[in-house]
This record gives structure tokens, sequence and C-alpha cells, in this order.
């Protein structure tokens, strides 16, 4: 049997624990632990839909194995916001129409995330770049781009992210 | 970015409160904040892991097959081969209405003695965990004997080639005769003749096919699948050896389908093994399993030979189309049907012959894809309006106006369309929208390209097809819709909470929509073929209608009114021109409940009816109608590395009326991202068969670096027989967009390559063979 190792998960400021082997991905760990809206695309790093934020950098989570993501902060897409209480992004990529199947957009929003926390006023290359590593099969990306920079305005106008 | 433009001569007495409003859809609060679970996302107690075992040779005979040592492995459930099941297939079809030659062509559940494709399944696996699944898979011990297989579709044809099933390798013809062609030609200035090559197309949705199977209390077997037709639980049954009614299908919201989850995907091998180890079973695809698990776009051959005269008008067209059918026949009789139909395009042609064969290799079999057959057919036709433009000297633009199809006219079947053709204005729109031209700079050439289309929405009208829905209120006034149709992402049941709130005089937040479920929501059919909108809308909008009407008699009654001086709005029910006498809807429902009214309604909207077309000439009605509409892009070319970019993509539909118009925008500009993939970067490349592309590294897809901001232009013709005058958008959204962005590549370097995806290889040897000739 492989070595198994109970490790800490720090998952949208909460502690959460789990005995995981080494070689489990950080991925099937969360979804082990009921977070379903971290979504498996490929479990290779091709697509994106498993992105989660990883202190603060997003990251591929199939990429990630379960044990280095040990104490450190991890907050997917349900850690953003909530239906009561979404998060800027949220709201945009549901009223902007840039959510069609949905499964890629967990990962798309932290993707999106992670590009207004380095650019507070992102121009349209920056969220090109920053979405390169995700793939998205319905939306041709316009309405992503479109919602991402309407968040970006809507954090600025509130004064500073949340 | 969008400009709706609205014919002013329909606008009369349309007053939409809902319909037509850029709403923010049902399902998307869930799926932005993660909430959503997606079929993948169901666990139960005690479930088992599935994996399936494939074949890895395209053509062989299964020579041994040994699984006794992952029987024997500690936490394996049960493992299944073809000697457990039997000999039952499981195939899409509607048998007896296809046509087709049916020659054992029908996939075995299981691989018994001949292996026809790459991947082909040979033994089922279900054990405790995945990683006990993954052991056992390794631990089964096969061997393959090698056939000669076939490859190619133009080799299978030939006499002697080696045979994947029948005695001809010949899965389906279809043919039209309509006309004198002989005269046509000779009445022509010129003929143009030129062949033009299609690839396979993955479909790539994000979510790879998964399903969870049980068993429940009435001993029915329970499928939670991502799939768009629950309707499949009758072939399930089928499968398994069971009753009709003891197959149960849930849907959950889908993560993508394009046609990819239209057949059965894992539904049979869960059942099985629910069945077999009366506990609940899962499986999840992984990406590879998903590349070679389940059927692909045709490729097809399609050669065009059109007379012209002098000043541009067509006299005759002559096609020949070969698809690639690959190993089974799945939907390949239907998807020639539909090429067939779709040869001349939306142009006017009286002297037509069509001959459209699919033909069977031991390659992927292939089967729908958005567009199915249509688009293959339009990427031909509009590549070769552009070679007739230029080999005449007459504008592109122009060529298409003197040949249009208009309003009124007969199509390539000879069914005269009920809807208005609005091709012209839409190319017009799309073309002008490309606006001033880019630079060319040092070895960058720029050009543009347009492309015109006709795509069927609804389903093929000899098949019959119906959809039933039920709308009620309960009793704070709140709206349920029940519809058995699947949300493939597209924003389907949004849309039926739409047209019911509208006729109803509610708000979108007051209505649940219940979809899915082939034991208790209405059987609405399929989330396939452009259908669903104009299927089940129409039949969301009839059960609404009949409940308002019984409603509205009742607040009659209350006012002293008649009932249609009734209006329903804002959730209150008014006299129209007495507003002042007017009462909640909460509290007329209440007053139907105390006195035992119905406060729901069942409807059933039947699709027009028709024969199968005539074997001999095809002609005939094959579609309930058509839309029509225009993509034109502009694109760089490096004619140093042959890179292709696309700079503008305009896309300019007439969508008859927009039920929700992001909605609409988002699948018009999925449809340019997927079919910019078509046409530059999507390559399945095989060899003898065995897919070498199976994975997105691999098989490049449209990124957010390569997607121009796409335009729409929407063109509201409100003459359609969906709801309220809608046409439908899901696959029309793509079909155009393929040739458009060929003839871009064409005006660039001034040479066509006739064989999609259009790579930077093929563009380079396209130059070199312009220069040296």
């Amino acid at each position: 049997m492989p070595e198994t190792r109970t490790i800490t998960l720090r998952i949208n400021g909460r502690e959460e624990e789990g005995r995981f082997p080494a070689q489990r991905t950080l991925l099937e760990a969360l979804r082990h632990l009921g977070h379903m809206e971290v979504k498996c695309g490929c479990e290779k790093g091709d697509c994106g839909a498993c992105a989660v934020l990883l202190d603060g950098m997003a990251v591929d989570s199939c990429l990630t194995l379960a044990w280095m993501a040990a104490g450190k902060e991890v907050t997917t897409v349900s850690g953003l916001g909530d239906l009561d209480s979404p998060h800027p992004l949220q709201t945009a990529f549901a009223d902007g129409g840039a959510a069609q199947c949905g499964y890629c957009i967990p990962g798309i929003i932290i993707a999106a995330k992670a590009i207004i926390d380095a650019h507070p006023e992102p121009s349209e290359d920056d969220i090109r770049l920053g979405l390169s590593g995700n793939l998205c099969r319905c939306t041709g990306y316009t309405k992503i781009f479109e919602a991402i920079a309407d968040a970006a305005g809507e954090m600025r106008a509130e004064g500073g992210a949340p | 970015m969008t400009q709706t433009d609205v014919d002013p001569g329909t606008l009369a007495n349309v007053q939409f409160r809902q319909v037509g409003k850029p709403l923010t859809r049902t399902d998307a609060p869930g799926k932005v904040t993660g909430r959503t679970p997606y079929a993948g996302d169901y666990v139960m107690p005690n479930m088992l892991h599935m994996r399936v075992v494939r074949a890895d040779i395209a053509s062989a005979r299964l020579a041994r097959l040994d699984v006794s040592k992952a029987r024997a492995l500690a936490g394996v459930a049960c493992v299944l081969t073809a000697d457990e099941v039997t000999d039952r297939t499981a195939a899409t079809d509607i048998p007896g209405q296809t046509g087709q030659k049916r020659l054992d062509t029908d996939q075995p559940i299981l691989v018994k003695d001949r292996v026809r494709y790459f991947g082909e399944p040979l033994a089922l696996i279900a054990a405790e965990t995945r990683d006990i699944a993954d052991h056992a898979a390794e631990l089964i011990e096969f061997e393959l004997e090698p056939i000669p297989g076939v490859y190619d579709p133009l080799e299978a044809l030939k006499p002697g080639a080696p045979l994947v099933y029948g005695e001809d390798n010949i899965v389906a013809e279809r043919k039209i005769r309509k006309g004198d062609v002989e005269a046509g030609f000779a009445r022509a200035d010129l003929v143009v003749g030129n062949t033009y090559k299609t690839p396979f197309q993955e479909h790539a949705f994000l979510e790879p096919e998964v399903g969870l199977a049980w068993v429940d209390e009435n001993d029915v077997v329970n499928i939670r699948v991502s799939t768009q037709v629950i309707e499949h639980f009758r072939p399930i049954a089928d499968a398994i050896g069971v009753p009709h009614n003891k197959v149960r299908v849930r849907g959950a919201l889908v993560g993508g389908g394009f046609g990819g989850k239209e057949d059965l995907t894992v539904e049979v091998y869960l059942a099985l093994l629910a069945k077999q180890t009366g506990r609940p079973v899962r499986l999840e695809y992984s990406r590879e399993d998903s590349f070679v698990g389940h059927g692909k776009r045709h490729p097809f051959i399609l050669t065009y030979r059109t007379g012209v005269t002098k000043d541009g008008k067509i006299t005759a067209l002559d096609v020949q189309m070969i698809a690639d059918a690959g190993a089974y026949v799945f939907l390949s009789p239907y998807v020639v049907l539909y090429a067939l139909v779709a040869a001349p395009g939306p142009y006017r042609v009286d002297n037509l012959n069509v001959f459209a064969q699919a033909v069977a290799t031991n390659n992927m079999y292939t089967s729908a894809f958005r567009g199915f057959g249509a688009l293959q057919a339009c990427t031909a036709y509009e590549q070769q309006m552009d070679e007739i433009a230029n080999t005449l000297g007459i504008d592109r633009l122009e060529l298409r106006r003197r040949n249009f199809l208009k309003t009124g006219e007969p199509m390539s079947t000879g069914f005269v369309p009920p809807s208005a053709i609005w091709t012209e204005q839409c190319a017009e729109k799309a073309w002008a929208g490309l606006g001033e031209p880019s630079p060319e700079k040092g070895p960058i050439r720029t050009g543009r390209g347009l492309a015109c289309y006709q795509q069927s929405y609804g389903r093929l009208t000899f098949l019959h097809d119906t959809s039933e829905a039920w709308v009620g209120v309960e009793m704070d006034g709140t709206v349920v819709v029940r519809s058995g149709v699947t949300d493939i992402g597209a924003g389907q049941i949004s849309a039926l909470g739409q047209i019911a709130v509208e006729v109803l005089g509610v708000t979108l937040d007051n209505v649940v929509i219940y979809n899915s479920d082939s034991a208790v929501t209405p059987l609405a059919g399929t989330t396939t073929a452009t259908r669903a909108l104009y299927m089940t809308g129409n039949a969301a909008k009839q059960a609404a209608e009949g409940l308002r009407a019984r409603l509205a008699e009742r607040a009659a009654q209350e006012f002293g009114a008649a009932p249609d001086e009734i209006d329903m709005a804002f959730n209150e029910v008014f006299v129209i021109d007495r507003p002042e006498q007017r009462m909640p809807l909460v509290e007329l429902v209440r007053t139907c409940a105390a006195e035992g009214i119905h406060r729901s309604e069942l409807a059933i909207f039947r699709a027009p009816f028709s024969d199968f077309l005539d074997p001999e000439t095809g002609q005939g009605q094959a579609h309930p109608d058509y839309a029509y509409g225009a993509h034109a892009v502009e694109v760089s070319v490096d004619v140093e590395t042959g890179e292709v970019e696309v700079l503008k993509s305009i896309a300019a539909h007439d969508v008859g009326q927009c039920i929700n118009p992001a909605a609409v925008e988002g699948q018009i500009q999925g449809g340019a991202q997927n079919g910019q993939g078509y046409a530059l970067s999507e390559e399945m490349l095989y060899e003898e068969g065995r897919l070498v592309t199976p994975s997105f590294s691999e098989y490049l897809m449209p990124t957010a670096m390569d997607m121009p901001n796409v335009e729409c232009i929407i063109l509201e013709s409100r003459s359609g027989v969906g709801p309220f005058g809608a046409k439908g958008i899901g696959e029309p959204a793509m079909t155009a967009v393929a040739p458009a962005i060929a003839n871009a590549v064409a005006d660039a370097i001034g040479v066509r390559v006739f064989e999609m995806p259009i790579t930077p290889e093929r563009v380079v040897t396209a130059l070199q063979q312009r220069d040296a000739s």
C-alpha cells in the first residue's frame, strides 16, 4: 500500500482534514472532501477547469499534489461568494451571459480573480493572457472578457478588491 | 458590440414583457457560484467505481480475453465481458426510419470477436475505488490478431477493399434528381469544378462523459447522466433486457454537448453493472476516454461542378459527397441526408443532381455534431461560390445576390420553407460590418471572406417529432414548468421559463423549471437538431396559454368582463381598458383552487409530419423550416510561416425572434469559436485508425488568445415556426464560419487551400505550389 498521510488544508477560510496517499492530486482531494465546485476536465493541466487559488495564485489543482497544499490557503469559486453574497465577478458572469454550460466557469472565475488581483484595471491583453490556460467551448470568450472588465470596474468603484 | 434590427412592419401589436429581454438566465447564479451539481458531482453510499477496458488496435480479431486475474483482485466487485452480456447492441437509432442498410452494423455492447475501431470496449470493471479499478484494468490480458483494415473511405469503396461489415462498406446512399442537369450545363457559359475536404472534429465539451446508476425500491434502474437525450431509457432497457418502464434516466445541467452526448455514452455500461452488482456505480471518462469513446464529426469529400452563365446565374449543379462513417452506423444515414438536402445552400438551383454516400472504415465512428452534415455542405458550397465569383470576375457578394433563394421559393427538395428568407439582408450587414481593411505589413497579408448558409431547425419531419410540457401555478402565485428537455448550456430551460412567464404575466424569478427526468417530467424529446426552443418552447407556450385561458375566464367572471379583455402582467390580473379593476394573481389562483378549477395544463406540440423524401428524386419535405444568415471575417496570413489569425469575426443571423438576446449572442459567439477551430487548428490525427492526438495539448481548439471579439448582428423576421416567430440558432451559429475563414485566407494569399484545417503547413505548401506554377 502506498504511504498515506493526514493533512490539513485551509479551504475557503476553513480548516479541513483528510488522509491521502502521496500521488493524490489536490483536485481529487478537494472533491473527496465535497468541494464539487472544482471541476475535472482533463487531469493534465490542459483545460483549467480545476483551477483554484493556492495562497492567492491560480493553479491547476490536477497538477498540484494534495500533500504540497498542506497548510496553504486554498480558494475555490465557492470561496469567492455565494448566492446571497456573490463576488462582483460572479454577478458580472451571471448577468452578462458569460456562463453557458458553465463547466469551465469555476476555473475561469478563479483565473479572472488572479488577473484582477494582479491588474486592478486589466487591459484586454491582460485578460486574454490571464485566461490562456483556461478552455471554454461554449462562449467564444467574448462575454467572458466583457464580464471580467465589468467586474474589475465594479471592484474599483467599490474601492478595492474584496 | 451588438445591433438588433427589427423589421418595423412586424412590430405592430407585439409588446413583450419578458421575451426578447437579455435577462439573467435561471441557471446562471448556481453555475457562477459553484452551487450547480453536474452529473459527475453526485455520489452515493456504497458506490462502486467503473472503468472501461478498450482495444488498442483498430482492426483485429479478439483471440483471447482473460479477466481472471482482475476478477481475483481484492476490491473488484465485477468484471463483465461479451460472454456475460447478451447479443444486444447499444446503438442509437429509430429502426425502420433511416432506410439504411443494416447488416450487423450496430455496435455490440462489448467486443465479442471482431474489433472494428481503436478504443472499442472489451470489458467493464466495477471496484471499490478508482485506484483498484485502474489496477484491475492492468491485470486484464487480451490478444488482438490484426486484420487488414481500411482507413480511407475512397479506398473502402474500391472492389476488394477490406470489409468493415456488409458487402461493400456502403452504409447509406441518398440522392436528389431535380430538373434537367444536362440541359442546365449545356446552357452554361462556364463550368467550375472543385473538390473540398473537411476533417474529423472532436466535440471537446469540457465535461467528459459521466454518470451514476443505482437500482431503486421498484427494481427500476436509475441513471443520473450527462446526456442530451434522456429518452435513451428505451434503448438502454432493450440493451440490458428489461421493460422500458424499468429504466429511469435523469439528466443534470450538461457540461457541453454539441452532438457528442446525443448517442448513448456511458448509460448501458452503468445500467449493466448497477443491475449486476446491486450497488450504485459511477463511471467518469478520462479525457482520453472521451476522445476515443464517442463519435466524431464526419469527414467529407465534396466534389462540386457548377454551371454558370457569364452574368453569374447558376444553371446546373452536380454534387458528389462521400462521408467517412467510421466503424459503426450510428447517425450516419441522417447526417448524409442533411448534407444532401443542404447541398446547394441558400441558392436557387433548379437543375440539381446530388449523390451522397456514407462509407464504413475502421476509423472512429462518426455521428452527430453541431451542423450535422449541412455544415460540411456549407463548407464546400460557399468556397465554391467564391471560386465561381473569382473565375467570372464578379464581386463575391454580388454573385451570391444573383442566386439567393428568396422567400416563397422552392429549395433543393422542392419544399418551400414557410418562413422568411433573409440571407441577403444578413450577408450585406455582415460584410459591411467588416469596416475599414486592416493594414498589411511585411510578410502579413490580409483578406476577407463571406459565407452564407441554410440550416434546418427541428428534426426530420418523417420522424414525427413531438414535445410535451406541463405548466402550473402554485397557491402563492409562483409558476412551475415541467419538461423533459435537457439543458446542454444554451439556456434551454431558462427560455422555457421566459416563455411561460411571458404568457402568465409573472416575473422570471417566480418560475422554477423541472426538467430532464424520464419518469416524472413530460417527455419533451431530444436537445439536438436545433429543436429545443422550437419544439419545447412551443409546447411550453401552448401549456401556458391553456392555463392562462382558464385563469382569464375566471377573472373575467370576477370583473364582469369578457375573457379576451383580461391581461396578466407583473403578477397581477386586470381588465385591459379598466386597469383599476385588478387583483393579484395569487388571489385569483386561490379562488380557482377553492372552486376546484384546474391550475395546470399539459400540452403536446407536434412538428409537421411528412413522408420520407422520394427515394429516387429526393423531393419532398425534410424539415419543418430553415434558418438563414451569414458570417464575415477578416484574417491575416503570415506568408512566411503560414500562420492565420482571425482579426474580425462578424455574424448576422435572422433568428426570427430573440427569446433572450444574451443567450442568442452567446450561441453565435460560441459557434464562431467552434467554426474557427474547425477551419484552422483542430486536427484529429489517426495512424491506421489509432488516434494520436487524444488530449487538449495536441488537439488545439481556440483559446482566449486566438479568438477575436465576435460581433453579433441579430435580425428578427418574426417569421419562424418556433414560439413567437422564433427560429433556432444553436447549429446555424456555426455553419458558415469555416468557409468564411477559408475564403478570407484565399483572398489574402491568392490561392485556395482545399482541405481543412487550414494549418500553417498547408498554407505554406499552397503558397509554394502557387509560386512553382
